[in-house]
Protein backbone atom coordinates (compact mmCIF):
# COMPACT_ATOMS: atom_id res chain seq x y z
CA UNK A 1 0.00 0.00 0.00
CA UNK A 2 1.18 3.29 -1.04
CA UNK A 3 1.63 6.07 2.28
CA UNK A 4 -1.21 7.93 0.55
CA UNK A 5 -4.02 4.75 0.89
CA UNK A 6 -2.41 4.76 4.67
CA UNK A 7 -3.43 8.35 4.78
CA UNK A 8 -6.64 8.21 3.22
CA UNK A 9 -7.64 4.93 5.59
CA UNK A 10 -6.32 6.95 8.62
CA UNK A 11 -8.53 9.69 7.77
CA UNK A 12 -11.33 7.66 7.20
CA UNK A 13 -11.38 5.75 10.51
CA UNK A 14 -11.25 9.13 12.09
CA UNK A 15 -14.43 10.38 10.51
CA UNK A 16 -15.55 7.05 11.54
CA UNK A 17 -14.66 7.68 15.07
CA UNK A 18 -16.28 10.74 15.32
CA UNK A 19 -19.35 10.22 13.55
CA UNK A 20 -19.74 7.29 15.78
CA UNK A 21 -19.21 9.66 18.73
CA UNK A 22 -21.57 12.55 17.61
CA UNK A 23 -24.28 10.08 17.20
CA UNK A 24 -24.01 8.04 19.99
CA UNK A 25 -23.37 10.63 23.27
CA UNK A 26 -25.80 11.79 25.04
CA UNK A 27 -23.81 14.77 26.29
CA UNK A 28 -24.06 17.81 23.84
CA UNK A 29 -20.15 18.63 24.87
CA UNK A 30 -19.28 15.11 23.07
CA UNK A 31 -21.07 15.66 20.40
CA UNK A 32 -19.40 18.96 19.62
CA UNK A 33 -16.22 17.38 19.78
CA UNK A 34 -17.31 14.34 17.90
CA UNK A 35 -18.02 17.06 15.03
CA UNK A 36 -14.41 18.62 15.55
CA UNK A 37 -12.79 15.40 15.44
CA UNK A 38 -14.70 14.83 11.65
CA UNK A 39 -13.36 18.20 10.36
CA UNK A 40 -9.69 17.21 11.92
CA UNK A 41 -10.28 13.76 9.60
CA UNK A 42 -10.79 16.24 7.06
CA UNK A 43 -7.94 18.33 7.29
CA UNK A 44 -5.94 15.26 7.16
CA UNK A 45 -7.42 14.47 3.79
CA UNK A 46 -5.85 17.58 2.47
CA UNK A 47 -2.49 17.45 4.03
CA UNK A 48 -2.66 13.70 2.16
CA UNK A 49 -3.38 14.68 -1.26
CA UNK A 50 -1.01 17.96 -0.56
CA UNK A 51 2.16 15.83 0.16
CA UNK A 52 0.98 12.69 -2.10
CA UNK A 53 -1.58 13.64 -4.84
CA UNK A 54 -0.51 14.92 -7.85
CA UNK A 55 1.48 18.02 -7.93
CA UNK A 56 -0.69 21.29 -8.14
CA UNK A 57 0.46 24.80 -6.87
CA UNK A 58 2.89 24.35 -3.31
CA UNK A 59 0.75 25.64 -1.07
CA UNK A 60 -2.70 25.22 -2.42
CA UNK A 61 -3.27 22.61 0.54
CA UNK A 62 -1.47 24.44 3.07
CA UNK A 63 -3.75 27.48 2.35
CA UNK A 64 -6.85 25.20 2.78
CA UNK A 65 -6.24 23.41 6.00
CA UNK A 66 -5.34 27.37 7.58
CA UNK A 67 -8.50 28.49 6.87
CA UNK A 68 -10.68 25.23 7.59
CA UNK A 69 -9.08 25.62 11.04
CA UNK A 70 -10.41 28.85 11.89
CA UNK A 71 -13.35 27.91 10.83
CA UNK A 72 -13.29 25.14 13.21
CA UNK A 73 -12.08 27.33 15.73
CA UNK A 74 -15.35 29.60 14.89
CA UNK A 75 -17.09 26.70 14.89
CA UNK A 76 -16.28 25.19 18.49
CA UNK A 77 -16.61 29.10 19.97
CA UNK A 78 -20.83 29.05 18.63
CA UNK A 79 -20.93 25.45 20.22
CA UNK A 80 -19.79 26.06 23.14
CA UNK A 81 -21.72 29.24 23.42
CA UNK A 82 -25.30 27.01 22.99
CA UNK A 83 -23.98 24.79 25.54
CA UNK A 84 -23.53 27.29 28.13
CA UNK A 85 -26.95 28.68 26.86
CA UNK A 86 -28.35 25.04 27.00
CA UNK A 87 -27.32 24.72 30.32
CA UNK A 88 -28.71 28.17 31.50
CA UNK A 89 -32.05 26.79 30.24
CA UNK A 90 -32.56 23.20 31.77
CA UNK A 91 -29.62 23.26 34.34
CA UNK A 92 -27.73 20.09 32.55
CA UNK A 93 -26.20 19.26 29.01
CA UNK A 94 -27.78 16.14 27.98
CA UNK A 95 -29.45 16.17 24.51
CA UNK A 96 -31.86 13.54 25.35
CA UNK A 97 -33.48 15.70 27.66
CA UNK A 98 -33.35 19.20 25.50
CA UNK A 99 -36.91 18.55 24.23
CA UNK A 100 -39.04 22.00 24.66
CA UNK A 101 -38.99 22.60 20.65
CA UNK A 102 -40.73 19.18 20.41
CA UNK A 103 -44.28 19.70 19.46
CA UNK B 1 8.81 5.89 7.17
CA UNK B 2 5.32 3.97 7.21
CA UNK B 3 5.96 2.35 10.33
CA UNK B 4 5.71 5.97 11.75
CA UNK B 5 2.74 6.60 9.90
CA UNK B 6 1.14 3.64 11.83
CA UNK B 7 2.22 4.02 15.30
CA UNK B 8 0.57 8.03 14.51
CA UNK B 9 -2.54 6.66 13.78
CA UNK B 10 -2.66 4.07 16.37
CA UNK B 11 -2.32 6.46 18.94
CA UNK B 12 -4.19 9.20 17.09
CA UNK B 13 -7.62 6.21 16.51
CA UNK B 14 -7.04 4.86 20.31
CA UNK B 15 -7.33 7.62 21.89
CA UNK B 16 -9.82 9.20 19.95
CA UNK B 17 -11.85 5.88 20.96
CA UNK B 18 -11.29 5.68 24.22
CA UNK B 19 -12.40 9.06 24.48
CA UNK B 20 -15.59 8.67 22.68
CA UNK B 21 -16.57 5.78 24.69
CA UNK B 22 -15.37 7.46 27.64
CA UNK B 23 -17.80 7.68 31.04
CA UNK B 24 -15.85 10.68 32.27
CA UNK B 25 -16.19 14.16 30.29
CA UNK B 26 -13.25 15.29 31.60
CA UNK B 27 -10.91 12.48 30.89
CA UNK B 28 -12.59 12.80 27.42
CA UNK B 29 -11.23 16.00 26.71
CA UNK B 30 -8.21 15.46 27.77
CA UNK B 31 -7.87 12.11 25.54
CA UNK B 32 -9.01 14.48 22.81
CA UNK B 33 -6.37 16.58 23.70
CA UNK B 34 -3.64 13.88 22.99
CA UNK B 35 -5.70 12.81 20.03
CA UNK B 36 -5.21 16.21 18.29
CA UNK B 37 -1.61 16.46 18.95
CA UNK B 38 -1.95 13.29 17.10
CA UNK B 39 -2.97 14.70 14.33
CA UNK B 40 -0.28 17.67 14.39
CA UNK B 41 2.23 14.89 14.97
CA UNK B 42 0.91 13.44 11.40
CA UNK B 43 0.87 16.96 9.73
CA UNK B 44 4.93 17.02 10.85
CA UNK B 45 5.27 13.76 9.38
CA UNK B 46 3.81 14.84 6.21
CA UNK B 47 5.98 17.91 6.46
CA UNK B 48 3.56 20.98 6.71
CA UNK B 49 5.51 22.40 9.88
CA UNK B 50 3.32 25.55 9.65
CA UNK B 51 0.11 23.74 9.81
CA UNK B 52 1.08 21.40 12.93
CA UNK B 53 1.85 24.58 14.31
CA UNK B 54 -1.56 25.81 13.92
CA UNK B 55 -3.16 22.96 15.05
CA UNK B 56 -1.00 23.29 18.57
CA UNK B 57 -1.69 26.76 18.78
CA UNK B 58 -6.07 26.55 18.08
CA UNK B 59 -6.53 22.99 18.54
CA UNK B 60 -4.54 22.27 22.01
CA UNK B 61 -4.13 25.73 23.14
CA UNK B 62 -7.44 27.25 21.89
CA UNK B 63 -9.83 24.44 21.93
CA UNK B 64 -9.33 22.44 24.08
CA UNK B 65 -9.06 25.08 26.70
CA UNK B 66 -12.11 26.36 26.23
CA UNK B 67 -14.08 23.09 25.73
CA UNK B 68 -12.66 22.11 29.11
CA UNK B 69 -14.05 25.30 30.97
CA UNK B 70 -17.35 24.58 29.19
CA UNK B 71 -16.84 20.96 31.03
CA UNK B 72 -16.23 22.52 34.70
CA UNK B 73 -18.83 25.72 34.29
CA UNK B 74 -21.73 23.05 32.94
CA UNK B 75 -21.15 19.88 35.66
CA UNK B 76 -23.18 20.36 38.76
CA UNK B 77 -22.74 16.99 40.61
CA UNK B 78 -21.00 13.42 39.95
CA UNK B 79 -23.93 12.19 38.59
CA UNK B 80 -23.55 14.28 35.27
CA UNK B 81 -20.51 12.47 34.68
CA UNK B 82 -22.24 9.19 35.06
CA UNK B 83 -23.82 6.82 32.87
CA UNK B 84 -25.91 7.77 30.08
CA UNK B 85 -29.26 6.48 30.80
CA UNK B 86 -31.68 4.65 27.94
CA UNK B 87 -29.39 5.03 25.53
CA UNK B 88 -27.90 1.66 24.26
CA UNK B 89 -30.41 1.70 21.34
CA UNK B 90 -28.67 4.68 19.97
CA UNK B 91 -25.17 3.89 21.20
CA UNK B 92 -25.66 0.45 19.02
CA UNK B 93 -27.27 2.41 15.85
CA UNK B 94 -24.54 5.00 15.95
CA UNK B 95 -21.88 2.42 15.89
CA UNK B 96 -23.61 0.13 12.95
CA UNK B 97 -23.58 3.39 11.47
CA UNK B 98 -19.83 4.51 12.13
CA UNK B 99 -18.95 0.66 11.13
CA UNK B 100 -21.46 1.20 7.94
CA UNK B 101 -19.79 4.58 6.90
CA UNK B 102 -15.68 3.24 7.29
CA UNK B 103 -16.23 0.37 6.01
CA UNK B 104 -17.72 2.25 2.55
CA UNK B 105 -15.05 4.52 2.74
CA UNK B 106 -11.67 1.65 3.36
CA UNK B 107 -13.70 0.16 -0.05
CA UNK B 108 -13.32 3.03 -2.05
CA UNK B 109 -10.15 4.21 -1.02
CA UNK B 110 -8.67 0.55 -1.18
CA UNK B 111 -10.26 0.51 -4.45
CA UNK B 112 -9.20 3.65 -5.77
CA UNK B 113 -6.00 3.99 -8.42
CA UNK B 114 -3.92 6.44 -6.45
CA UNK B 115 -0.92 7.46 -8.37
CA UNK B 116 0.64 9.24 -5.37
CA UNK B 117 3.53 10.75 -6.47
CA UNK B 118 6.93 9.23 -4.15
CA UNK B 119 8.83 12.95 -4.60
CA UNK B 120 10.03 14.85 -1.42
CA UNK B 121 7.55 17.20 0.19
CA UNK B 122 6.83 20.43 -1.65
CA UNK B 123 8.48 22.83 0.46
CA UNK B 124 6.22 26.29 1.58
CA UNK B 125 8.42 28.10 3.97
CA UNK B 126 6.70 30.58 5.93
CA UNK B 127 7.83 33.57 3.65
CA UNK B 128 5.89 31.55 0.76
CA UNK B 129 2.82 31.18 2.75
CA UNK B 130 2.56 34.58 4.04
CA UNK B 131 2.59 35.74 -0.01
CA UNK B 132 0.01 33.59 -0.88
CA UNK B 133 -2.06 34.24 1.90
CA UNK B 134 -1.37 38.05 1.28
CA UNK B 135 -1.69 38.08 -2.43
CA UNK B 136 -3.76 35.24 -4.21
CA UNK B 137 -6.05 34.24 -1.13
CA UNK B 138 -6.57 37.52 0.23
CA UNK B 139 -10.19 37.76 -0.38
CA UNK B 140 -10.52 34.41 1.88
CA UNK B 141 -8.66 35.70 4.68
CA UNK B 142 -10.69 38.68 5.15
CA UNK B 143 -13.85 36.69 4.73
CA UNK B 144 -12.34 34.68 7.49
CA UNK B 145 -11.77 37.43 9.34
CA UNK B 146 -15.12 38.46 9.44
CA UNK B 147 -16.45 34.85 9.74
CA UNK B 148 -14.33 34.85 12.92
CA UNK B 149 -15.47 38.09 14.62
CA UNK B 150 -19.10 37.79 13.64
CA UNK B 151 -18.85 34.34 15.16
CA UNK B 152 -17.09 35.28 18.48
CA UNK B 153 -20.09 38.06 18.67
CA UNK B 154 -22.22 35.57 18.35
CA UNK B 155 -20.97 33.07 21.14
CA UNK B 156 -21.00 36.37 23.53
CA UNK B 157 -24.40 37.51 22.43
CA UNK B 158 -25.51 33.41 22.70
CA UNK B 159 -23.91 33.47 26.43
CA UNK B 160 -24.83 36.47 27.86
CA UNK B 161 -27.73 36.76 29.96
CA UNK B 162 -30.23 39.43 29.62
CA UNK B 163 -33.32 38.06 31.40
CA UNK B 164 -34.21 38.82 34.86
CA UNK B 165 -35.29 35.32 35.54
CA UNK B 166 -31.56 34.77 36.56
CA UNK B 167 -30.34 37.16 38.94
CA UNK B 168 -27.41 35.34 40.05
CA UNK B 169 -26.18 34.82 36.57
CA UNK B 170 -26.63 38.93 35.78
CA UNK B 171 -22.83 40.26 35.84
Amino acid sequence: MSPLHLCLAFSSLLFAVGLTGALSRGSSILVLLGLELMLNAANLNFIAFWRFGPAGSPATGVVFVLFSIAVAAAEAAVGLALIISLYRNQRNIRLPEATRLKG
Amino acid sequence: MNAILLLIALATLGTAIVAMSGRNLLHSVLLLAVSWSGVAAFYLWAGAQFVAFAQVLVYLGAISMVVLFAVLLTRRAREDFGAPHNLTTRSRFAVAAGAAVAAVLLWAVSRSPLAGSKGPAPTVTVRDLGRQLLGQHAAALLVIGVLLTLALIGAVVLAAVDSPDFPEDAP
